[in-house]
């Protein structure tokens, strides 16, 4: 048999799969099959998930708890009950709260995901146009910090200007 | 009603094969995670509350705000669908193969184009997911965008200051965005650069699988690419790196097609001519084997070595050759056999009539 990748050397390794009772199998010689491997790996799984993965890196995270106390075994989370324990398993948080609850414990997790722990994008307009306004308010000083740093003073004052009314506007609401 | 319509139709207007890139980039996909405030996540919900998110979120999706961004829209309840009938949404990528596994008081919102599915009490309470044929991730974003503010009006979102939208599962909270492109790639795998390549995304926060096939290699030479990252980003910075590496991976593709066709001219034509022929006269055929045959058509429409054939008609095969469409247009449950064979005749069909053939 010929190999099936190269058609020109002897097959000599046969891979077999079975997927969800489904059997297929590869017929490949050495060189390929080495290449086969290294192109998708043979423990490419398919119902690969993320909160498995997800548990699997919280696994590791806390590996083994030297005395006494287990980490999670506490009470859940105030708001649903959760544990920290099931978290770890699931990969899933229970409810809103549990960000508030295991916060502490989340935040390493929540680096090694996204690199940061801080939300920078859309604010739904009803958790206030105060929200918003403030992130608006942050990124105007970070560009006049700019502005004035390269000297452009005129186009500075303007950002200024702006910042102040936003300043208003959220003093404003907050006495509303 | 629109579920009927999608339910039996391979076609979508999102897999009509028009769009910037249509030739490499198959289609774009936004999708927005949120939960509503005040209420524990799906898992923890029991079934009766379920149903309340369900009538809330259905509500929302038929107020006046809502009907203004998106127009029509229909929600279905999951187990209302047949096993079959829910595999269909799945292989028309509307709703998640998981969210179709646990349909105990899970929804599916539908606009009848297709281009706006919302899940309902998958993960999160919501999955508002909108799709655009081609590359054109910032019209796939100001429409999810625009029904997320219209939704906000009448449904009030679980959000945390400094944590973003809050979401079941970690790897999600912040924007809760998950951007992707469908991706037809069949230059790269061929010049074997596909895994250097895209493993290197990895390194700019993207990820990418496979569409189709279970095994160990992805079939069909189609890819989704999409943003792993969710916090400490802006929605448009999230699209934006994904639009400017999906233009990346697009000119690699095609600079990797104009290799193919100059150092081996013939052997792509034998290849384009081989599938042609298999396909137009094949009577049992699989599907793995009809998705890969299918790319390689593909990529002899792309670069005109077939004539006669649309690239909407490659599409929508994708779709009519898959195991639950076949039997839900047969109107019964069928043996792995008897759905090759109809598999075969479909392709047939659909190719045949066309009166295309090889240049």
């Amino acid at each position: 048999m010929l190999c099936e990748e190269c058609k020109e050397r002897p097959a000599t390794v046969h891979i077999t799969t079975i997927i969800k009772n489904q059997k297929s199998q590869v017929n490949l010689c050495e060189e390929c099959a080495r290449e086969y491997q290294q192109h998708w790996g043979f423990g490419f799984q398919p119902d690969f998930s993320i909160p498995q993965f997800l548990a699997a890196l919280l696994q590791h995270e806390a590996p083994e708890i030297p005395t006494g106390r287990q980490e999670g075994t506490g009470p859940g989370c105030r708001a649903c009950g959760l544990t920290y324990d099931e978290f770890r398993r699931t990969g899933r948080l229970g409810c809103a709260q549990c960000y508030n609850y295991f916060g502490d414990r989340l935040e390493p997790l929540l680096h090694r995901v996204h690199g940061v722990s801080r939300h920078m994008g859309k604010v739904p307009r009803r958790a206030g146009g105060t929200l918003s306004t403030k992130r608006e308010i942050e990124q105007l000083r970070a560009e006049l910090e700019k502005l004035v740093a390269s000297e452009e003073y005129e186009k500075a004052a303007r950002v200024r200007d702006r910042i102040r009314e936003l300043e208003k506007k959220v003093a404003g609401n907050t006495e509303k | 009603m629109a579920i009927k319509a999608i339910l039996s139709r391979p076609s979508s207007r999102w897999m009509d094969g028009s769009g910037p890139y249509a030739d490499l980039i198959i289609s774009s996909r936004i999708r927005l995670a949120r939960n509503l405030a005040g209420w524990p996540f799906p898992s923890l919900l029991s079934p009766e509350r379920r149903q309340e998110v369900a009538r809330e979120i259905n509500k929302a999706a038929h107020a006046e705000a809502a009907y203004a961004v998106a127009g029509e829209l229909e929600m279905v309840m999951l187990d209302a669908l047949s096993p079959v009938q829910r595999q269909i949404l799945v292989e028309k990528h509307l709703i998640s193969p998981q969210h179709a596994e646990n349909e105990a008081e899970g929804a599916v919102i539908l606009r009848e184009d297709e281009t706006i599915s919302i899940m309902v009490n998958e993960e999160d309470h919501l999955r508002l997911q909108s799709f655009c044929p081609g590359l054109q991730l910032a019209e796939c974003w100001r429409l999810a965008n625009a029904l997320d503010d219209a939704l906000e009006q009448t449904l009030e979102f679980a959000f945390d200051e400094r944590k973003g939208y809050l979401t079941a599962c970690p790897t999600n909270v912040g924007t809760g965005l998950r951007a992707s492109v469908m991706a037809h790639l069949p230059g790269l795998v061929h010049t074997r650069q596909a895994r250097r390549i895209l493993s290197a995304l990895s390194q700019v926060g993207l990820a990418v699988r496979g569409i189709y096939g279970e095994g160990s290699e992805p079939v069909g030479n189609l890819f989704q690419i999409s943003n792993q990252i969710t916090l400490g980003r802006s929605e448009e910075d999230i699209i934006d790196n994904l639009a400017v590496v999906t233009r990346q991976i697009v000119d690699q593709e095609t600079s990797a097609r104009e290799v193919l066709q100059r150092e081996t001219g013939p052997q792509l034509q034998d290849r384009v001519g081989r599938a042609y022929g298999l396909l137009t006269n094949a009577a049992v055929i699989g599907s793995e084997e009809a998705l890969a045959l299918l790319s390689d058509l593909r990529l002899g429409v792309d670069l005109a070595l077939v004539k006669g054939i649309e690239r909407r008609t490659i599409n929508e095969l994708m779709v009519a050759i898959q195991p639950a469409y076949l039997q839900e247009k047969a109107g019964r449950k069928m043996s792995p056999m008897e759905r090759d064979v109809l598999r075969a005749s479909v392709i047939r069909q659909r190719l045949q009539n066309k009166s295309g053939g090889v240049l």
